[in-house]
């Protein structure tokens, strides 16, 4: 290792001023223009069936969307959705039986393998179970890429030792994988995926093999990748915490179609798809399931109304109480949380409603006119 | 003890032949065996090259070649080898069929070997933008490596144990050195000493691999 050489702190950042994304981090990203890092037109992904007349496997339909430059995007939904799918058609490791795909300036589906291998230089990757080489030391692994690329020594050396020393695994360089706990060798992956200094970081499930503290320690290095060195990054998970702390945008994947894509905020807040919805109540654990609202019946007497707590919905609390007393109707709070998502409140609460003859919904309409996202849950 | 001592000198040159046969068909059988075996790896349908008409062309050749017993396969090649070597018999004909042979078992133990390597490494080298030829090379091999060397020490053996039949195309070697000289004039001695020599040389290139194996797996 290099170790005369002073290593700067971090790996520069590439020189693009204007997409650098700024100190703070854009809660919503407005209309402003900005440039898109990935574009996926119409794509299809169809897997042969495996064996003889197993019918075909539709990985991914139809899928159109804009990643753009700078941000954290996140793909999310239930595994089999065809998100893994979706990731590698991004750096060419898979291809598209429909549709085209763009990476920066070049149509990933009009090139051939040695151009797509070209373009992969400019794509790191970060994978579930880390798939570093046993073979080779810390360093090594790190090395690998830049050896692939021709860079020669000793410039190698220095930026390995940049690298190691930027995801903290300087002291480690020499020992192997197998000496690292996981978190540190997710942090090695890291490394590797930006030896290339790429403007673009594909993360498979990146935290998924690891416990809470250490995906906390991850997704804090991936948010400094993005912040410090303007890497444009794609999270694969099904973990809201990731999309919680990284993701600017987010789309929802289901069964092989996009479902909705839109700042967190929005997905997560205000579902417009019933996809969408499921995934986020499994995932934010506000909505009661089907056996937990049969639970609820069985206890209370009154009609279940579930209302959306959002940050367009301020002061709702004294319009429900207000309302609910002029209607003189009784409302047990029996199922539900609030939660911050990008510094906002979200969530839900569940109400048991029960009041004197029509009183019930003559409530649910005035509170419906006042602007409250409520939704009465239905007999199963 | 003279029964031995008085043929010292065929002794010593039938151990010169054996580790002349033995080294050599393990060596040019090795190199082969593992280009053979990369090939098999490689070109399997859904793999790095994967091509079905030259991995089925290859899978069936080495399935023809290698459940032939040895004494056969040497007669078979003949032609082949009065072609290449100009010669059907001495030491230098059985070194090429033996290194042959042992190529068709190697490209075996090698396709079985990166196999084992677990998909998502060589994912992770497709990623960095790594061509084929380079990921079997730079990161298949290595990955692989420790059940290579013992795989690669099982063929020793199993090429010292085919060596012994060098005798019958005068090939010479151990194997020769004890039937000869040994049980036909029913020299014991010669025999069991010829034994343990063998079973010396074959105790020690275990080792050996074990050795070479328990490094490259840092165990």
């Amino acid at each position: 290792m290099a170790a005369d050489s002073p290593p700067p702190a971090v790996p520069e950042p590439k020189p693009e001023p204007e997409q650098k994304p700024g100190p703070e981090p854009e809660p919503e990203p407005g209309p402003q223009p900005a440039e898109v890092h990935v574009r996926f037109d119409r794509v299809g992904k169809t897997f042969p069936g495996k064996g003889r007349g197993a019918a075909p496997h539709v990985a991914l339909r139809d899928v159109s969307l804009e990643i753009r430059r700078g941000e954290v995007f996140g793909v999310i939904g239930h595994s089999g959705a065809g998100k893994s799918t979706l990731v590698r058609l991004v750096n060419g490791l898979e291809t598209p039986t429909a549709g085209r795909v763009h990476v920066g300036p070049h149509e990933l589906t009009a090139l051939g393998e040695k151009g797509r291998r070209e373009v992969r230089r400019d794509i790191g990757m970060v994978f579930q179970q880390f798939n570093l080489f046993r073979s080779r030391t810390v360093a090594g692994n790190v090395a690998y890429p830049l050896k692939v690329a021709g860079v020669r020594q000793p410039e190698r050396d220095r930026r390995v030792a940049r690298l190691l020393d930027f995801v903290g695994l300087l002291d480690r360089a020499h020992d192997h994988p197998e000496q690292l706990s996981g978190g540190q060798k997710q942090r090695v992956g890291i490394a590797r995926a930006l030896a290339t200094e790429p403007s673009l970081l594909l993360a498979d499930e990146a935290t998924s093999a690891l416990d809470p503290e250490t995906t906390g320690e991850v997704l804090a290095l991936l948010r400094q990748v993005n912040r410090e060195l303007g890497v444009t990054i794609v999270i694969i998970t099904h973990e809201l915490d990731v999309i919680r702390s990284v993701a600017d945008r987010v789309a929802v994947l289901d069964s092989g179609r996009v479902a909705e894509t839109g700042s967190v905020y929005d997905v997560f807040a205000r579902p417009r798809t019933e996809a969408a919805a499921r995934f986020v109540g499994a995932t934010l654990r506000d909505r009661p399931s089907a056996q937990t609202l049969a639970r609820l019946r069985a206890r209370h007497t009154g009609r279940l109304v579930t209302v959306r707590v959002r940050d367009d919905q301020g002061g709702f609390q004294t319009r429900l109480a207000r309302t609910f007393l002029d209607h003189q109707v009784a409302a047990d709070i029996v199922f539900g949380g609030i939660s911050e998502l990008q510094e906002r409140p979200v969530g839900s609460l569940t109400f048991a409603l029960t009041g004197p003859g029509g009183a019930v919904d003559a409530a649910l309409v005035a509170l419906r006119a006042d602007g409250v996202d409520l939704a009465e849950e239905e007999e199963a | 003890m003279h029964e031995f001592t008085t043929n010292l000198p065929v002794y010593r040159e039938a151990i010169r032949q054996t580790l002349s046969i033995v080294g050599v068909s393990l060596a040019a059988g090795g190199v082969l065996g593992l280009a053979l075996g990369l090939v098999l790896y490689a070109t399997r349908p859904g793999n790095l090259l994967g091509n079905r008409a030259v991995f089925l062309a290859v899978n069936v050749l080495v399935n023809v070649v290698r459940p032939v017993p040895f004494v056969i396969f040497i007669t078979a090649i003949q032609p082949l080898m009065l072609h290449t070597i100009g010669t059907t018999i001495g030491t230098g004909a059985v070194t090429f069929a033996l290194s042959l042979s042992a190529a068709f078992a190697i490209s075996r133990i090698v396709e079985q070997n990166l196999l084992t390597v677990d998909p998502g490494v060589v994912e992770a080298a497709r990623a960095t933008g790594a061509r084929p030829v380079g990921i079997l090379l730079t990161v298949l091999i290595p990955e692989a490596l420790g059940p290579l060397v013992l795989g690669y020490t099982f063929i020793f053996v199993a090429i010292v144990d085919m060596s012994a039949q060098a005798g019958l195309f005068g090939g010479g070697g151990l194997g020769d050195f004890a039937i000869t000289y040994g049980s036909q004039r029913y020299n014991w001695p010669v025999v069991y000493i010829t034994v343990a020599t063998i079973v010396v040389l074959v105790q020690a290139g275990q080792f050996l691999g074990n050795w070479l194996a328990r490094r490259a797996l840092r165990r």
